[in-house]
């Protein structure tokens, strides 16, 4: 593994020495050339080999809106043998944005975030050769989204719907994987804002009927408030979540097709 | 001095020279008064978004000049806007200023308010009361996309409660009418005596409509309210002065999609990465921004859309 990395490291300085524009730089180089890449690789990624690669489809605005509710998806279905996925915003306070195992389905996942500035947003999606590849985008922000405190905490209501879900699963054709959305209502506190400690969700699985775990999913502070996810299910029309906060609270449900 | 010298220097004084001559252009909105009806005038602004290089001079401003005095509609996004615009009406007349008249609470249309301190301030209650609370947040916002245009920009509110109501000045008759919808307070002036119809952001034209305070349904009543007046001119918030409704038509049928679009999408399970990519008819494709207008609606509005095709799956325990 790390003289995987070091062989792409050693290449990676080769080319940029010899040849400044090579296709193999743009493999290797961070073509964000952001401040803090080296130190996401480090902490994120494990120094472990990486390739930033056009197969890891990732779709964000140019500019956030709502700095509380930026919308990132990614689709890594050109990949196989995923283990898995990495989701990171380098500029941010609190980088990790979620870890994703889709094990049995496929790997489609959209959510919105919260983001303190601009910065760039990085899908890493190991595959079973221990090779990270990585799929990036930058979205400009004006700021204040992980120091702000979530609506639910600052109007105080948030205790009576916390942990409700509603979901729907919507058919697809073809080879198109079908559509679970989830909605769990949790104020996802990051502990940046003054007075109101961390406080968010974070494990959930999705099972099918007989409870075989298809996806596992960690969530962590940059995810917005009352979560809205996105997933490509496959064919499953049934499908169960489990899930649990910070704080031990515990989430279930059980979504049907109709 | 040698030859390469001599040429470095030249370089050197001529770049100095054509620096001075920007930096005295710097920060100049070169606003233009058109005269588009009897003492009736507009400042267009860009069919842009906000940026450095435009200043945020966006806008559409008016003013008409009455025998008691002149009223001005808006007062831009900046107080280097307002005083600008307060010197080119200036120019035009010399006649008192009675009154600036808000149409709403966004930035580009009242950042310029320290121009007019000596003056009277109109706007609606509701308006007041939004630049009140999201004011400071949009004055700051806007540095950060415009930059040192904003320089000394401060908050002032509005100083007269304007109701709905029509009032006569010299030969100029003003009806003030609420037609909330882009924000929860909006107000458009008809000017009854040239046939000018100011319809604030109720109206975009050829430039796609904003819609960060919207409430859709209510916007397009509020067209309909318009459609109604006789008017000969119309001048939208943002886009060119025109003769007819086709500018209102235009908004009104750009919603309409903009809902349409979002609840089918909503309908279906699509995510808002998904939505903020559809399709784009043809008849849109022309509209100045329309695509990041798309973009910037998807987070608006899809929030409030995709509960509906949501079902509970759980119980609280």
């Amino acid at each position: 593994m790390k003289v995987l990395f070091g062989l792409f490291g050693l290449f990676g300085f080769f080319f940029t020495v010899a040849t400044p524009v090579s296709a193999a730089e743009t493999k290797v180089v961070d073509p964000l050339d952001s401040p803090q890449w080296t130190v996401m690789h480090h902490l994120y990624l494990n120094d472990e080999a990486v390739i930033f690669d056009d197969k890891v489809k990732i779709y964000a605005p140019e500019f956030a809106e709502d700095s509380m509710n930026v919308p990132v998806s990614f689709d890594a279905s050109e990949l196989k043998d995923i283990q898995e996925i990495v989701v990171i915003a380098d500029l941010n306070p609190i980088p990790l944005v979620l870890r994703y195992f889709p094990q049995e389905i496929s790997p489609y996942l959209a959510f919105r975030i919260k983001l303190q500035q601009g910065s760039p947003v990085r899908v890493a999606v190991k595959t079973g050769d221990n090779i990270w590849h990585v799929g990036s985008t930058w979205v400009d922000a004006s700021g204040g989204g992980c120091t702000l405190p979530s609506v639910g905490t600052s109007t105080g209501d948030w205790s009576s719907t916390l942990g409700l879900v509603s979901a729907n699963i919507w058919e697809r054709s073809d080879d198109i994987p079908n559509r679970l959305r989830i909605k769990v209502m949790h104020p996802m506190d990051t502990g940046l804002a003054p007075g109101i400690p961390k406080f968010h969700i974070d494990k959930m699985t999705i099972s099918d009927k007989q409870g075989k775990q298809l996806a596992r999913l960690e969530v962590y502070e940059p995810i917005s408030e009352n979560p809205m996810l996105s997933l490509g299910v496959d064919k499953y029309e049934y499908l169960k979540i489990n899930g649990r906060d910070n704080n031990g609270n515990i989430i279930n449900a059980e979504v049907v097709k109709r | 001095m040698s030859f390469r010298n001599t040429l470095m220097s030249l370089c050197v004084f001529s770049c100095f020279f054509v620096n001075s001559i920007q930096a005295a252009k710097k920060f100049d909105y070169q606003l233009k008064a058109v005269e588009i009806a009897d003492d009736v005038y507009v400042f267009e602004g860009k069919r842009e978004d906000f940026s450095f290089k435009n200043g945020g001079n966006i806008v559409n401003s008016a003013f008409v000049v009455t025998e008691k005095g002149i009223i001005v509609i808006d007062s831009g996004i900046s107080r280097r806007y307002g005083e600008q615009q307060r010197a080119a009406i200036g120019k035009v007349s010399n006649k008192p200023i009675l009154g600036v008249y808000l149409t709403h609470h966004h930035p580009d249309h009242f950042l310029g308010n320290q121009a007019y301190m000596d003056t009277k301030i109109y706007a609606f209650a509701d308006t007041k009361n939004s630049m009140n609370v999201e004011g400071e947040n949009f004055r700051t916002n806007m540095y950060r996309l415009v930059g040192d245009w904003m320089r000394d920009t401060s908050i002032v509110l509005p100083t007269e409660n304007l109701k709905p109501q029509i009032i006569t000045l010299g030969e100029h008759v003003f009806e003030f009418i609420s037609v909330p919808g882009h924000t929860s307070s909006d107000l458009a002036i008809f000017e009854h005596t040239s046939g000018v119809l100011f319809t604030g952001d109720l109206v975009f034209y050829n430039r796609a409509p904003t819609t960060p305070h919207a409430n859709v349904d209510q916007w397009q009543k509020s067209l309909s309210t318009l459609k109604k007046l006789p008017f000969k001119v119309l001048v939208p918030g943002h886009g060119p002065v025109a003769k007819d409704d086709t500018p209102i038509n235009q908004t009104s049928d750009y919603l309409n999609w903009l809902v349409t679009t979002l609840k089918h999408a909503a309908s279906n399970g699509y995510d808002m990465t998904e939505v903020m990519r559809s399709k784009i008819p043809q008849r849109f494709q022309s509209l100045a921004l329309v695509r990041e207008e798309l973009i910037r609606s998807v987070t608006h509005l899809y929030p409030g859309m995709e509960n509906e095709f949501l079902r509970p799956v759980n119980q609280k325990d």
